[in-house]
């Protein structure tokens, strides 16, 4: 049975027609073409899927998009204002935390969520944050680096504001 | 040389593909969606070996949705391999299957969805035969054969190599270990799950866009398993999102997704769940090593016999490499005079092994480094120093007549030392050390270990006189330059390579130039992305292509600068005479003057390695341009009452020879380190009532952040004369001392030994439970194989034999031959 779902994507408003079953990662990637979002498990094992909805981060291979009805959902193609990177974008790029740049999206939307709620996070609040996010490359040194780099270069953003 | 000589080597650039990465830009396979394409799935076996009686697909053919159904009736009856010597595995299997996951049937649907549901329609047949699940169930069953070929019933291959008299140099020691070990198999758990998508176009060509880091090989697979002229095929590779090795084979599920798109007139696309990419595997397999060596009072070591049994699994991969892989390497890092490897592979009714990180040295390195660990505290000596004095010496050979030129692991093995205080924290540390609150259960150590390996293997997997990597680096008026190259990013940063040493000879920016990785329709042919040789050899390739271009530009604008071609310079997107840098042409222009003068700029590069294999049989594995060496540092506590293993600081030295981008070379070791830690204390493919006990990535542990401890990276500098500007490898050399030095933290914590890999609680607890009980506080093997070796092939000992002055290097410009 299919069910027409109606989702807040990026800020923009975007409807399919899908079996009720679909999930949030299968809907996004294959019926509004948003791969960014990329899957390593489909069991809610590795974080590679993570969204944010309402800003929290969530495991899209286990979300139903008729739950997400009406929420803000944020995918990796939504982090970038404008012709303007995510600090976190930028980060990740210059210090190496991409390598192969299969986690990156999940990581980086996990991310995303742990700085608004804590803007000057501790490389012990980043482990915890991420360590539901499997990364295989990097052994997240980078990655680290990158989070704390970005929280930094905010900091200062935001006190220059 | 040194650094400040140069515009983009040693800078700690970006990536050129991080932009597309962070943005979700970047187009792996699954990402790739085509019109009318049509979605495969595999039906696989649920046995681990059984007869195919019959196949029926009637019912799925019925479903609707369902646009074809194939079995092994629907392919060429031609088995494939990666090696040509183990031409064993089927796409789809014909008469019998030979583990849980071996592929039967295939479908392909409008829906992924409708695929699987008609795959559990298909009625097969089968006659269960014994499974062997073991390398003792083997051999034991030499009346169960899983394959009909091979050294022996179930015996895939059987190598026995002896340099030298070994036992006579065991006779003249000091000391004479002999020690067993086990290092259980291991998945390379990438991120991204195997997938693939074929499009067999009506004009006849077939195009297949694959996760694979081997295009050149799947394109020669192609061809043979699908009776196709290799010139009407095409195959692209997708930006790989993890491959370790796990990617490196061809596979069943390309060849069927091409079948059926042949079949169905569309698009096919196949994609792995993750339980089918265990069962796909072709990871670090499970051996068995014994290791007997004799040393001096002083630590010297006066010979070597090391025994290795694999266990392989169900299919040859690169099983025969493998198995040399994991005797021949050996001899590099230390002074070895003798040495004597035997190994054999056997076939066991589980996923087929083959190449992880560190290719078949990982397993042997934790047995030898344990073993010299052990050695050392026997002889009162410092496990640093003696490993400091043993070093070998550069520009000379093996005792298996392996070359090897500039060796910075002395320097690796200081600076660890020193970085990590290791004098310090011997004495203060340790079971023997008074250490501090005595009822804490909490026990802290320090080990070392060393390593080296390869740059690139010596030798083309089949055998051939062609290059091993080729480049075009081609130029045009607009001043782009675009470098064509058959190498595949993997992640380790292939594509900024080739833009930074092209970037570097012409004087421009990497940003201006454009690289297009694996497209075997327009790219030259590389052979793949393993054995760590892409940097060295597309690298060597790439430098060769750009200054046959620059050579060409240069001619140009000498002409319009009324100079000599070899008073200009090329930098800052400039060509000029130094001292008349006003002059200077802007690179656009010379481009253009380049191409007034000389019509289209297209240059090509081509790289092979020096033909140094030792001249006996077996000599073909293990020769490489070049080596890169490793010391590692690893400060843990353990805890005696849980067993548990906290890892604190990890130190590691690396001889890179040179590092094109140190921020890339860093990623690389720290990513080995981890990838080591995940081997030594937890990964393990191990099965349960003939399946895998744990194929999802919830119950295969691997180390996530908490796990991940503090990685202190030092990069050490040799500048190989073989490497481009100098540059060794970085991908793979720098997991192999991290788990044997685990291992010896561990006993420096506790004085108790394990010799099996992963080091679990469990095991841990067991020791310290035999140590309290006055016995021999060691965990590991206990029996052997009853397995006959075969005659040794005896060669003389080449060791301390100074490298050849001048080596012929193929296809290398004529200055540099």
């Amino acid at each position: 049975m299919k069910v027409r779902v109606a989702l807040n994507v990026n800020g923009e408003f975007r409807e399919a027609l899908v079996p009720v079953h679909k999930t949030l990662l299968e809907v996004l990637r294959e019926d509004l073409e948003l791969t960014g979002t990329k899957h390593g498990c489909e069991l809610g094992e590795c974080g590679t899927c993570t969204v944010l909805v309402d800003g929290e981060p969530v495991l899209s291979c286990l979300a139903l998009p008729i739950e997400t009805a009406g929420r803000r959902i944020t995918t990796v193609e939504g982090m970038a204002e404008g012709g303007q990177l995510h600090p976190l974008q930028q980060a990740f790029a210059e210090l190496g935390a991409a390598q192969c740049g299969y986690c990156t999206p999940g990581i980086l939307l996990t991310a995303t969520a742990l700085l608004a709620r804590r803007p000057s996070p501790t490389r012990k609040d980043v482990k915890e944050a991420l360590a539901g996010n499997l990364c295989r490359c990097t052994g997240y040194t980078k990655i680290l680096d990158a989070v704390e780099l970005a929280a930094l270069r905010m900091g200062r953003q935001g006190a220059r504001t | 040389m040194t650094k400040n000589e140069f515009a983009v080597i040693g800078r700690p650039l970006p990536k050129v593909d991080a932009w597309a990465k962070v943005v979700g830009e970047t187009k792996y396979a699954d990402d790739l969606f085509l019109p009318r394409m049509a979605y495969a799935k595999l039906l696989r076996s649920a046995h681990a070996h059984a007869r195919i009686r019959s196949i029926d697909t009637s019912r799925a053919r019925a479903l609707p949705g369902v646009v074809a159904v194939v079995t092994a009736d629907d392919l060429p009856r031609v088995k494939f391999g990666i090696l040509p010597v183990s031409q064993d595995e089927e796409a789809l299997c014909a008469d019998k299957v030979r583990m849980v996951g071996d592929p039967v049937a295939a479908v392909a649907a409008v829906d992924e969805e409708t695929a699987e549901q008609a795959c559990r329609l298909i009625e097969v047949d089968y006659e269960p035969l014994p499974a062997l699940m073991s390398i003792f169930d083997s051999l034991a069953h030499p009346e169960v054969m899983i394959h009909e070929y091979g050294d022996g019933p179930n015996v895939h291959k059987n190598v026995a190599l002896q340099f030298g008299d070994v036992e006579a140099a065991l006779e003249g020691a000091d000391l004479v270990r002999e020690d067993v070990f086990f290092f259980e198999g291991n998945n390379h758990l990438p991120m991204e799950q195997h997938a693939a998508v074929a499009h067999w176009a009506r004009d006849g060509k077939l195009t297949l866009w694959s996760s694979t880091q081997t295009p050149h090989y799947v394109h020669r697979v192609l061809a043979k398993v699908l009776d196709t002229p290799a010139a009407h095929i095409r195959v692209i590779a997708t930006p790989v999102g993890g491959g370790f090795g796990g990617k490196t084979d061809p596979f069943a599920h390309e060849i069927v997704a091409c079948q059926l798109s042949k079949l169905t007139g569309r698009p096919v696309k196949i994609a792995l769940t993750r339980e089918e990419v265990f069962y796909t595997h072709r990871g670090r397999h499970p051996v068995l090593m014994w290791i007997r060596t004799g040393f001096t009072r002083e630590g010297d070591i006066t010979g070597c016999h090391l025994r290795t049994w694999l266990d392989g699994g169900a299919y040859g991969s690169y099983g025969v490499a493998s198995t040399f892989y994991t005797g021949v390497i050996n001899p590099v890092t230390y002074k070895i005079p003798v040495y004597k490897f035997e190994g054999a592979r056997i076939f066991t009714n589980k996923p087929p092994c083959g190449p992880k990180r560190g290719h078949g040295t990982v397993q042997p390195r934790f047995a030898l480094e344990s073993q010299l660990d052990k050695a050392a505290e026997q002889l009162g000596l410092d496990p640093a120093d003696m490993r400091r004095r043993i070093v070998a010496e550069p520009f000379t050979k093996t005792a298996n007549h392996l070359t090897v030129t500039t060796i910075g692991l002395g320097e690796c093995i200081d600076k660890v030392v020193e970085a990590s205080g290791w004098r310090d924290k011997r004495a203060r540390f340790g079971v023997s050390a008074r250490q501090a609150p005595r009822r804490s259960p909490k026990k802290r150590g320090l080990g070392i270990a060393c390593s080296a390996y390869l740059t690139g293997a010596g030798t083309a997997i089949y055998w051939n006189d062609m290059p091993h990597s080729g480049v075009i680096v081609r130029a045009d008026r607009s001043g782009g330059v675009a470098v064509l190259c058959g190498a595949t990013d993997i992640g380790q940063g292939s594509d900024s390579i080739l833009a930074y040493l092209t970037a570097e000879v012409l004087g421009i920016e990497p940003k201006d130039v454009h690289v297009h990785p694996a497209d075997t329709s327009l790219t030259p042919v590389d052979l793949g992305s393993y054995s760590s040789r892409v940097t060295l050899m597309c690298g060597m390739a790439a430098i060769q292509a750009a200054e046959r271009l620059r050579d060409a530009i240069f001619k140009a604008v000498a002409r319009k600068l009324e100079v000599s071609p070899a008073a200009l310079v090329a930098r800052e997107r400039k060509v000029g005479v130094p001292d008349d840098w006003d002059k200077a042409v802007p690179f656009a222009r010379a481009v253009e003057l380049g191409e007034a003068l000389h019509g289209v700029l297209a240059f090509p590069g081509s790289y092979a390695p020096p033909k140094r294999a030792g001249k006996y049989k077996g000599g073909g594995v293990g020769p490489s341009p070049c080596y890169s060496y490793s010391a590692c540092v690893v400060e843990l506590t353990v805890d005696e009452d849980t067993g548990t293993v906290e890892l604190e600081n990890v130190w590691i030295g690396h001889d890179i020879g040179r590092a094109l981008n140190p921020l890339l070379v860093e990623g690389q070791v720290e990513g080995s380190v981890y990838m080591g830690i995940g081997e030594a204390l937890m990964e393990e493919q191990v099965f349960r009532k003939n399946l895998h006990k744990h194929p999802s990535m919830l119950d295969y542990k691997s180390p996530t952040t908490l796990e991940t401890p503090d990685i202190h990276t030092i990069l050490v500098e040799t500048d190989d004369p073989e490497g481009p500007f100098g540059a060794k490898e970085a991908g793979q050399g720098p997991l192999l001392p991290v788990i044997p030095a685990i291992a010896n933290a561990i006993h420096h914590a506790l004085g108790i030994r394990i010799d099996e890999v992963p080091i679990t609680p469990d095991k841990i607890l067991k020791a310290l439970d035999l140590k309290r009980a006055g016995k021999p506080a060691r965990v590991g093997p206990e029996r052997l194989p009853l397995f006959t070796f075969k005659e040794p092939l005896v060669v003389e000992s080449a060791f301390g034999q100074p490298a050849e002055a001048v080596v012929s290097r193929p296809f290398a410009s004529d200055d540099k031959r």
